[in-house]
């Protein structure tokens, strides 16, 4: 069976300050249904201008990518708008995520009337269901989006993302601007969407711990490339590239004995 | 609303706002209180203000009351300042977002008329504007807008163009929504704030540019300005100056009254949007 | 090495604006000379606005309660002098205009009494301490030149430039990545064990703090729940908070969350 995403040979360069600077430099990847990909690297690995290109974001100098059966790079238009309830994406920044005069059912509101997912009488009923998906109550429906927690926050970008029923969701360091006692709680309810739902999901993030926690495979990017892929627990116990083995080493351990 | 309140807690939120509803108050209320034309003769020539019931400021040279004159030039200092500030504002906030959003030529297109426009010191141009084509008060709105566009242009699109880059506007393309319902709904919105607190400052400019245009002849010679009433007392400054210092003292309250109140607003406004969780 | 730095009684402080809620209440600690306390916390729990109060950096209007005693000084530290602040963002509390021999060198010239080209000498020594590479081409760099990591090394060369006795890291780690992360503590850890400085390290990872400071005080909500040397603490937490904190952490070894084959 096809996977749902490939990426094949992406490459981009920035040119600052007139030198060429190579973000990403034939990075290919594969997505299959229902299934987590942790992204991991270094700030400058490229894991983010990846994940911009895949939102259509930005463009690539080079490269295709294939996603749900069509060629994904090659929409324009009113057809990759139609198109992106397939992908959705979560960011790091839980407050700048948002309009500042938004409320949270403006902010759930809005994908559910583009796509038209349920018809206009049905959409408040819809959107209480979404927030009890994510572990909010209904009545969080007309508080600004400004007064919510971080991590209430990050459940209803959550929310927005699913509300169109993608088939991937692509979320950048999601959890890394989460309190760690609310990061457990989001990293579940990520994995319990999963198995819910079937949603396949593209993890990024620069912390390894977070990213084993959630992922059956693992790609590891070094300075724009792809240095090593695999089963996530068999990279952690034997990593093979020196970015991989840098990301391993740096996970801080708890050290409770006196020894 | 609490934005409201919050105007009202400083003190210069509360002498602008005291100010202008005066203002406000004395143009409405200028039928009521001297009826009739304000430019007809109405008494005896050079009465200094106190000495006649009837004409508590006085009259002037020919006989004009200069209370009327002074309730009426409220009218036009206020309907042209904000005219010519509400024009202003929409040719610049329409131009600023052009430019922000279509990027590129079209950008660099726009900016250099803007540049043109900024180059040019805004009175001057206005009073080439006016005595090109005529004095009617729309003419005179106009010339001051014309002056005035160029400011609100270059703020809405530095707000445009920082707000573009915002992690939400990429959520909103994510999600699928169109450009234009993106420019309307999620960016203009969060743009508009700094650039209303700058309309405050167009208006106190525009009713000086007007009472400047008026002084040197060059405005509506049918209505009451202030502008005129000044020129018309300088032949007569040495012994009736109250002619000329009345209207200039309610110019000047005016305009104080107007930045009181733009600093007020900018109080208000901006202690708003930058309170994280 | 056994006297005390800092004291803290019943300290408190409250902002002018925004809640009425305390931002600190009624704190009760001691710093010691010498050592390494890390102060854990998550949102809200106070210690920035901890590190802020013994910076002498609390905004206007911020209502102090209680007593600050800097028994070893004598009196309260003096900026770069007395103490070093090395900051969250290296990307904003390094001045753009300066080059990076500039800025190191400001703290060694004003308080060490050092002529220009002596204290860009000894800005050089600390580039080298902070393991920057090629010293002599980064001081006459930009900040903007240099990646996240370079900055807060560079940040942290400045902070030390007057050898001050207590060194203040607020979250000097937490916008940068795991890898970087670990070298920035690394050179932290070593930086003040040769200086024999003072270090309160504030930071939302106790798992990262717990690898190399000597003791930890745990923040919630603007209180001080618990403090105590760092090997007890981990073990035998006695507050539930600090206990559900330690439970909370993930490392290579907690068990994932989901099944291990592919769909």
């Amino acid at each position: 069976m096809s996977p749902l995403l490939s990426i094949e040979n992406i490459s981009k360069g920035f040119s600052s300050a007139g030198r060429q600077i190579i973000a990403l430099d034939n990075v290919s990847l594969t997505i299959a249904a229902g299934e987590t990909l942790g992204l991991v690297g270094g700030s400058g690995s490229g894991k983010s201008t990846l994940s911009r290109i895949l939102l259509r974001l930005v463009s690539c100098d080079a490269g295709s990518i294939r996603f749900d059966g069509e060629d994904w790079l090659r929409l324009k238009g009113a057809a990759l708008r139609r198109k992106r309830a397939r992908m959705q994406m979560v960011f790091q920044d839980p407050l700048a995520a948002f309009n500042p005069l938004a409320t949270v059912g403006t902010v759930l509101d809005d994908p559910l009337r583009i796509h038209g997912i349920v018809a206009r009488d049905r959409r408040p009923g819809e959107i209480a269901m979404l927030l009890e998906r994510v572990g909010l109550t209904a009545d969080h429906a007309n508080r600004p989006v400004r007064a919510l927690s971080g991590g209430q926050r990050q459940r209803v970008a959550i929310a927005r993302a699913i509300a169109t029923r993608p088939s991937l969701l692509v979320l950048d360091e999601a959890v890394s601007a989460l309190d760690v006692t609310v990061r457990g709680r989001i990293l579940e309810l990520l994995v319990d969407l999963q198995k819910q739902q079937g949603i396949a999901c593209l993890f990024i993030s620069h912390d390894l711990a977070v990213v084993r926690a959630v992922s059956h495979r693992v790609a590891v990017m070094d300075g724009g490339r792809m240095v090593e892929t695999g089963p996530a627990a068999a990279i952690v116990a034997a990593p093979q590239s020196a970015a991989a083995r840098a990301l391993v080493a740096a996970v801080p351990c708890l050290v409770t004995d006196p020894s | 609303m609490s934005r409201f309140r919050r105007l009202l807690s400083t003190p210069e939120g509360v002498a602008g706002l005291a100010i202008l509803a005066v203002l406000l108050l004395a143009a409405l209320s200028a039928p009521i209180v001297s009826p009739g034309d304000p430019l007809r003769i109405a008494g005896r020539a050079l009465l200094p203000p106190f000495a006649d019931p009837a004409f508590p400021l006085g009259t002037d040279r020919l006989g004009r009351d200069v209370l009327a004159g002074l309730i009426y030039g409220a009218r036009t200092s206020l309907a042209v300042g904000l005219a010519a500030a509400f024009s202003a504002m929409i040719l610049g906030v329409c131009v600023g977002m052009a430019a922000g959003f279509a990027g590129r030529i079209v950008d660099e297109a726009l900016m250099r008329v803007v540049d043109a426009f900024q180059i040019v010191p805004g009175f001057l141009l206005a009073l080439a504007f006016v005595s090109t084509i005529g004095v009617s008060t729309p003419v005179v709105v106009l010339a001051i807008a014309l002056g005035a566009w160029a400011d609100p242009a270059r703020l809405t699109r530095a707000q445009v163009l920082a707000i573009r880059e915002q992690d939400y506007v990429a959520s909103a393309r994510v999600i699928g929504m169109h450009p234009v319902e993106i420019a309307f709904r999620e960016i203009l919105p969060n743009a508009l704030p700094p650039v209303l607190a700058l309309s405050a400052t167009i208006v106190a400019g525009a009713i000086l540019t007007e009472a400047a245009l008026s002084f040197l002849g060059l405005g509506n010679p049918n209505i009451a300005t202030w502008g005129s009433m000044i020129a018309e007392g300088r032949s007569v400054l040495r012994s009736a100056a109250y002619l000329s210092v009345i209207p200039g003292a309610a110019l000047a309250v005016t305009v104080l009254g107007v930045h009181l109140f733009s600093e007020g607003l900018v109080n208000a406004l901006g202690d708003d949007g930058g309170r994280t969780a | 090495m056994s006297g005390i730095f800092c004291s803290l009684r019943q300290f408190s402080v409250t902002y002018a604006r925004g809640n009425k809620a305390a931002a600190l209440d009624r704190i009760d600690l001691d710093i010691k000379a010498g050592e390494r306390l890390a102060i854990i916390g998550e949102s809200g729990s106070g210690k920035s606005t901890l590190a802020r109060a013994l910076a002498g950096l609390l905004p206007d209007g911020a209502k102090v309660g209680g007593e600050m005693h800097w028994p070893a000084l004598g009196h309260p530290p003096r900026p770069g002098r007395d103490f070093g602040f090395v900051f969250q963002d290296p990307g904003t509390s390094l001045n753009p205009l300066l080059t990076i021999g500039e800025q190191i060198a400001e703290g060694a010239r004003r308080h060490l009494g050092l002529g220009w080209k002596q204290a860009l000498i000894r800005a050089e020594e600390l580039l080298g301490r902070v393991r920057m590479p090629q010293p002599d081409k980064v001081l006459r760099a930009f900040p903007h030149q240099l990646s996240g990591g370079q900055r807060q090394r560079v940040a942290i060369a400045a902070a030390v430039a007057a050898r001050p006795a207590l060194l203040i890291a607020d979250e000097a780690t937490s916008a940068l990545d795991v890898v970087v992360q670990a070298e920035i503590v690394r050179l932290l850890d070593g930086l003040v064990r040769e200086d024999g400085m003072t270090l309160v390290f504030i930071t939302h990872d106790i798992a990262l703090a717990s690898g190399f400071v000597d003791r930890i005080a745990v923040f919630r909500d603007a209180r001080l729940v618990e403090a105590g040397p760092v090997r007890s603490v981990l073990s035998a937490p006695k507050s539930d908070y600090t206990a559900v904190m330690i439970a909370s952490h993930r490392d290579l070894s907690t068990p994932p969350l989901i099944a291990e084959a592919s769909p």
